[in-house]
């Protein structure tokens, strides 16, 4: 088993590597320059490779003293002009939960990776988790929209991490992938190939004299952005604000700030939500899953199907914003029944029940820490049919 | 020229000699605060030292202090509570050019921020922290702070502060701050002086600025308006040269207020070492 180095490696070459250190190196692809983060298990790894890493490349490398300073650097950095990342696990993630509200405000790119662990509060540090699906949608109070990613393989790790930079800079918002203790600790043979597209943030569309930090031009609903350290001055809070910046209190700027920083993202939904579907043209029932917990299920719709049953999947490789258009597609597809598989007490399945007048819907919600197998998968889903 | 082009018009005479620097509509403190005279202050250095807005960055946290940064006509950031110094820490690790100020009260600094304030003076971050302190959480209606002194009256501590406060030229000095410093708010050229220091130093600076509130301290603990109640501080205000961060006496009841230098040491700061860093790593290539 050689583990070898990405610029070592021609891009047809795969090497064996762990989930976390792939969403490293995928950072490093997309750009990423700077990264904070405080030590947390199950993602310490990203930490420990960022930080022989980024020195390499000229980047910059901070353990911070908590979580809620890791946050603060890296929207500093974001507004310094870099792309930036931070990684934890859900206790660390409920101590960033205000600033992930500070990011979507002053709508700076930034990557926070989590890698789930299970809880509530200490919970299982060594064991995989996906009981913070809610916790990545609504960690911050107040009205929002966030961009989360679902990785299920080693590949996805490296992959999913580039686009979600890609979607940060695109969007200027905080964007979240969601993994958990299983994939990122686990090997699998891995491409880090430059075989993408690089998104930079849209710059200021008019001279300094001129810019409005929040003013839109384009239909997107996504400002020009200028950093410090350029001709551009500017003011950014997290108060609700005008177009210029300056804190606005009446409910009408309230509702017209929060209404762009949410239609900025539900807008986007076809271009951010993403997903991997078999069979759903002719199946009747349909299993949906995502994550480490999705990698049982095509096994056992072959064996489903290979029993005469009409059943097709579908992964979710974004979770957030919901797809609505995936379930009212399944609806018009004529499906009766959409089971929803999930290593919860049952938590994305409450988004698919919006569609209850679509299709049935049932659950396989565990609140184990053991990826379910296919073989487990095929039982309970003869059970619900 | 002509002579009645020398006369000033209403209009020009009601110009701020620092309207370029500074948005004034942004101002919402209190007439008789000393927050605006902190403010003033840092745009003059900024300004005599002929820095533009591509050269530094203001951070504030939240609080009366919190809502300074949206005065400056520079980048200016009013981030969350307490969190002004390690948004300020990623402003400069991502462009170790700018000077980066930061600009917050005694609350956010040292209660919720505490923790912040003393890895960043540790770490030698070349920052400058301006911590204005009026010894009481002004803006959520004059609750305790970790700064308020014994006994003293506020909204939370209605029968008197059980609690010592915090000395914070100590807990700078202890920290690992290379620059200390604390000035009363009225006395600006020393302030500046102190600001210039900050600029020049490649470390992390930290400098006290006593700006008492007489809206949320002195009427209820009978100090009076705003002007007596500088004179009343006033009168407390010691300057001494060469005394140790550990003696900076800050006590109200005993009627002692030191003011000065206290630190002013030269120790490579975060960013250099950083630098070192990155030639080290790229001489020993990572291996796995």
């Amino acid at each position: 088993m050689s583990l070898k180095l990405s610029k070592n490696n021609p891009h047809n070459k795969a090497i064996l590597t762990t989930g976390n250190y792939a969403c490293a190196e995928g950072a490093i692809a997309a750009g990423c320059l700077l990264f904070a983060g405080y030590p947390i298990t199950p993602s310490s790894e990203i930490a420990a490779y960022m930080s022989r890493r980024l020195p390499e490349i000229n980047g910059t490398f901070i353990q911070m003293e908590d979580e809620l300073a890791s946050i603060a650097c890296c929207i500093g950095a974001s507004y310094a002009g870099k792309k930036a990342m931070t990684a934890t696990s859900g206790p660390g993630l409920s101590l960033m939960a205000e600033n992930i509200g500070l990011g979507v405000m002053l709508e700076a790119p930034l990557v926070i990776v989590t890698i789930m662990r299970g809880g509530p509060s200490t919970g299982q540090p060594t064991n995989a988790s996906q009981s913070d699906v809610y916790q990545v949608r609504y960690a911050s109070h107040g009205d929002y929209q966030i961009i989360v990613l679902a990785p299920s393989t080693v590949q996805e790790m490296y992959d999913l991490t580039i686009r979600a930079f890609n979607l940060a800079e695109k969007y200027r918002t905080p964007v979240i992938v969601a993994s958990d203790g299983f994939l990122g600790q686990m090997m699998e043979p891995v491409y880090y190939h430059s075989n993408f597209e690089k998104v930079e943030r849209k710059k200021p569309q008019v001279p300094p004299e001129k810019y409005k930090p929040f003013e839109v031009f384009d239909d997107d609903l996504v400002p020009g952005m200028a950093v410090a350290g350029t001709d551009y001055h500017f003011y950014v809070t997290g108060l609700t604000h005008d177009i210029e910046g300056t804190p606005e209190m009446t409910p009408e700027g309230g509702e017209t700030l929060i209404k762009r920083l949410c239609d900025k993202i539900t807008r986007a939904r076809p271009d951010i939500n993403d997903w991997e579907e078999k069979y759903i043209d002719d199946s009747d029932t349909v299993v949906l899953a995502y994550g480490i917990n999705a990698r049982g299920v095509p096994e056992a719709i072959e064996q489903a199907r290979q029993q005469g049953h009409k059943m097709g999947y579908v992964r979710l490789k974004s979770l957030w914003p919901f797809p609505d258009e995936l379930m009212e597609k399944l609806g018009r597809q004529g499906i009766s029944k959409l089971i929803v598989s999930e290593m919860n007490y049952g938590m994305l399945i409450r988004e698919t029940q919006r569609f209850q007048h679509l299709f049935e819907v049932s659950g396989i919600t565990i609140p184990t820490t053991i990826p379910f197998s296919p073989k487990f998968i095929y039982k309970k889903m003869m059970e619900e049919i | 020229m002509i002579p009645s082009d020398n006369l000033s018009t209403p209009e020009e005479t009601l110009d701020h000699p620092l309207k370029d620097w500074l948005n004034l509509n942004r101002f919402i403190f209190c007439p008789g605060c000393l927050i605006g005279t902190v403010i003033t202050s840092i745009s003059t250095c900024l300004k005599e030292r002929g820095f533009t807005s591509k050269d530094y960055a203001i951070v504030s946290g939240i609080g009366c202090t919190g809502r300074s940064s949206g005065c400056f006509k520079a980048p200016a950031f009013h981030t969350t509570h307490g969190r002004a110094i390690p948004f300020a820490t990623g402003l400069k690790l991502a462009n170790p050019k700018l000077e980066v100020i930061v600009l917050s009260g005694d609350g956010d600094l040292f209660a919720i921020g505490g923790n912040h304030f003393i890895h960043a003076a540790r770490r030698n971050i070349e920052i400058t922290v301006l911590c204005v302190n009026n010894n009481v959480y002004g803006m959520t209606g004059g609750q305790v702070a970790p700064t308020t002194h014994l006994d003293d009256i506020t909204s939370t501590t209605p029968y008197g502060n059980i609690e010592p406060p915090f000395n914070l030229i100590s807990l700078a000095a202890a920290a690992g701050a290379t620059y200390v410093a604390r000035w009363p708010g009225y006395d600006t050229l020393r302030l500046q002086k102190s600001i210039f220091k900050s600029i020049d130093n490649e470390g992390f600076n930290f400098i006290e600025v006593l700006a008492p509130c007489f809206i949320q301290y002195g009427t209820k603990n009978k100090l009076g308006d705003a002007v007596e109640m500088l004179e009343w501080m006033k009168k407390q205000i010691q300057i001494k040269t060469d005394c140790p961060p550990h003696m900076a006496t800050f006590d109200f009841k005993k009627g002692v207020i030191i003011c000065g230098e206290f630190v002013e040491e030269k120790r490579e700061g975060f960013t250099k070492r950083m630098e070192q860093i990155r030639e080290k790593a790229k001489n020993k290539k990572f291996k796995k």
